[in-house]
């Protein structure tokens, strides 16, 4: 770890594969945040109604639903059985979270993942280096707390302060003070512990890690052997305790990353400069790594 | 042997110290929470709820505060909660001083809902309950002074069923009336159009929720007139009609005109067989 407190993370990158390859999956996953909350934003601002609602649940067009499997989930803890609609548009998205990657939600469409990755960004600038350290388990403690309180108290009790849905609701639905938990939320990962709200805390996050657990796009440490422990893969990602296995591991363990706490961010393909890492349908990568193996 | 047995015990002994932390972090946060929830149960009396939902706590379990009630209201009167507001965060409600819900008739905030939070089985808006107006200030209402506004009866959109004008006597000047609007709960929807319209500084005629506005009488209180109307015959032993000793040809109206005199005809008999009856 050394190494890297003094240099810039993917520096190597930068220089060897060019500043936009270095940052080609960080940009499309800003590309895609900004432009998902654009297009909840289309109708309120310019009265082009492709998507209405907010991320709780929506309606594509006037006929697709969508709605969060979370906050589903906890509807359902309450004791009640919604409508069709509402039990479509969950299946629909939690569906294509299974098979993507439960937290391509968290670092590919919620925009608090612009505020956290800010705030580890600051924390490099600043070289701030002392972090409350916490397990990170406490998400799967609060993921089950919200789910006991839901069904104790019959009503959805997460969502009177889930951060996460607030602040999606009221930068579609008009600013109240919910920006006070942006700002606390970069307190907190910039200057009291790393990666707190999306590594530690976020019962959303949970909640999608176990419904991603098993999905078919995976981050693969694909050319393993390549490695120059250079740790800017760990240093970028917001969770790094899912790379050990798969880059560390034995030479017959498997190369995917397969913890579901993975976001799939894809960071790790862009700062290294060695093209360790690839994204893709984890079936066929098994396959030739096999076969790699075989040859070495 | 024993080395890796130690590494082992302390790993284990740090997960699971872990583990009992996270535990008992998010159980303590679980507390404050669930108690903190019971408080935002309580809707504050000027919020009300969107048409179809009959009880808080259920509407509570089951809106996702997705907002799509609010994009199809034509009118902008929905609006969700935002942090700060005293209403259940991110939940569906309006302010009828500021704008009334206009009871469309095709209920679009309804069949918006994906949920059935809003009771999709609700499709007539006349049915609607979302809160019940009540005439809270009679000494700041001006119909009670004796002037004629009578606004909240004619922008009721039920009137002369959910408002009615009631006429009493104006004691103060002692010769004029008093057009009293009169709330009938059995057809109030609560809209709020009467607050809204209310052209007091401050409404005299205020939309609560049902829960606050409504009295209960006991359960075991009977209402002679209904039973008997219910029973199509008095209950209890019909009173004999009452005779009267009267003197002939006298008649007696009871809650009428009173004692009835035999018309008075002078010439059809003597005086003296006048006297001796004793009725002059």
């Amino acid at each position: 770890m050394a190494k890297n407190i003094n240099k810039v993370i993917g520096q190597d990158a930068v220089i060897k594969k060019g500043w936009l390859m270095a940052h080609k999956w960080l940009l499309l996953r800003r590309v895609s945040q900004l432009a998902i909350l654009g297009l909840f934003l289309l109708g309120p601002v310019f009265g082009i109604w492709f998507i209405k609602g907010n991320m709780s649940s929506s309606l594509i067009m006037d006929t697709i639903p969508l709605t969060d499997p979370f906050v589903f989930l906890q509807t359902l803890f309450t004791g009640y059985l919604p409508e069709i609609t509402v039990i479509t548009g969950a299946v629909i998205v939690a569906t294509f979270y299974f098979f993507v990657g439960g937290r391509v939600y968290c670092s590919w469409v919620c925009p608090i993942n612009i505020v956290t990755d800010a705030a580890d960004w600051l924390r490099r600038v600043l070289k701030i280096k002392t972090s409350l350290s916490f397990s990170r388990m406490g998400r799967y403690g609060l993921l089950a707390v919200s789910l006991v309180l839901a069904s104790v108290t019959g009503m959805l009790v997460w969502e009177l302060v889930n951060p996460v849905t607030m602040i999606q609701r009221e930068l579609v639905f008009g600013m109240g003070f919910s920006w006070l938990f942006i700002v606390a939320i970069f307190i907190l990962d910039a200057f009291v512990s790393r990666r707190a709200w999306c590594g530690h805390l976020c019962p959303m996050g949970a909640f999608y890690s176990l419904l991603g657990q098993a999905s078919v796009i995976k981050v693969i440490a694909i050319n393993r052997e390549s490695c120059n422990d250079c740790m800017d893969c760990f240093a970028v990602c917001p969770e790094p305790q899912v790379i050990k296995p798969a880059l560390k591991g034995s030479v017959t363990s498997s190369p995917v990353i397969n913890s579901g706490n993975c976001t799939n961010c894809a960071r790790c393909i862009d700062v290294c400069a060695e093209d360790v890492f690839t994204i893709k349908h984890r079936f066929i990568n098994l396959k030739s790594t096999s076969q790699r193996e075989v040859h070495l | 042997m024993s080395n890796p047995t130690n590494k082992t015990l302390q790993s284990r002994r740090r997960f699971l110290e872990n583990i009992s932390r996270a535990a008992g972090g998010a159980a303590l946060f679980g507390i404050g929470l669930g108690l903190y929830s019971q408080q935002s149960k309580s809707l504050p009396s000027t919020a009300i709820r969107p048409p179809g939902v009959d009880n808080e706590g259920d509407f509570l379990s089951a809106c996702v505060r997705c907002g799509l009630c609010v994009r199809d209201c034509p009118y902008d009167t929905l609006k969700l909660s935002k942090l700060g507001e005293n209403v259940a965060l991110g939940t569906p409600y309006f302010d009828a001083r500021k704008i009334p819900c206009e009871m469309c008739e095709d209920i679009p905030c309804v069949k918006a809902c994906p949920t059935g939070a809003l009771d999709p089985e609700l499709t007539n808006i006349d049915d609607a309950r979302m809160g019940l107006a009540v005439l809270i200030d009679q000494e700041a209402c001006i119909a009670f002074q004796g002037l004629r506004c009578e606004v909240c009866y004619n922008v009721c959109p039920v009137r002369d069923k959910a408002i009615s004008i009631n006429r009493t006597h104006n004691i103060r000047t002692g010769k004029h009336a008093l057009f009293i609007p009169v709330v009938h709960s059995s057809d109030c929807t609560g809209c709020g159009k009467c607050e809204h319209a209310c052209i007091l500084e401050e409404a005299a005629i205020k939309v609560l929720p049902a829960k606050l506005a409504k009295g209960e009488l006991g359960r075991h209180y009977r209402l002679s007139w209904e039973e008997k109307e219910k029973a199509g015959k008095s209950l209890v032993t019909p009173d004999i009609e009452h005779k009267y000793n009267l003197p002939e040809g006298t008649r007696y109206d009871f809650e009428g005109e009173g004692l009835i005199q035999p018309e008075f005809t002078p010439f059809n008999e003597s005086a003296i067989d006048r006297l001796n009856k004793g009725n002059l």
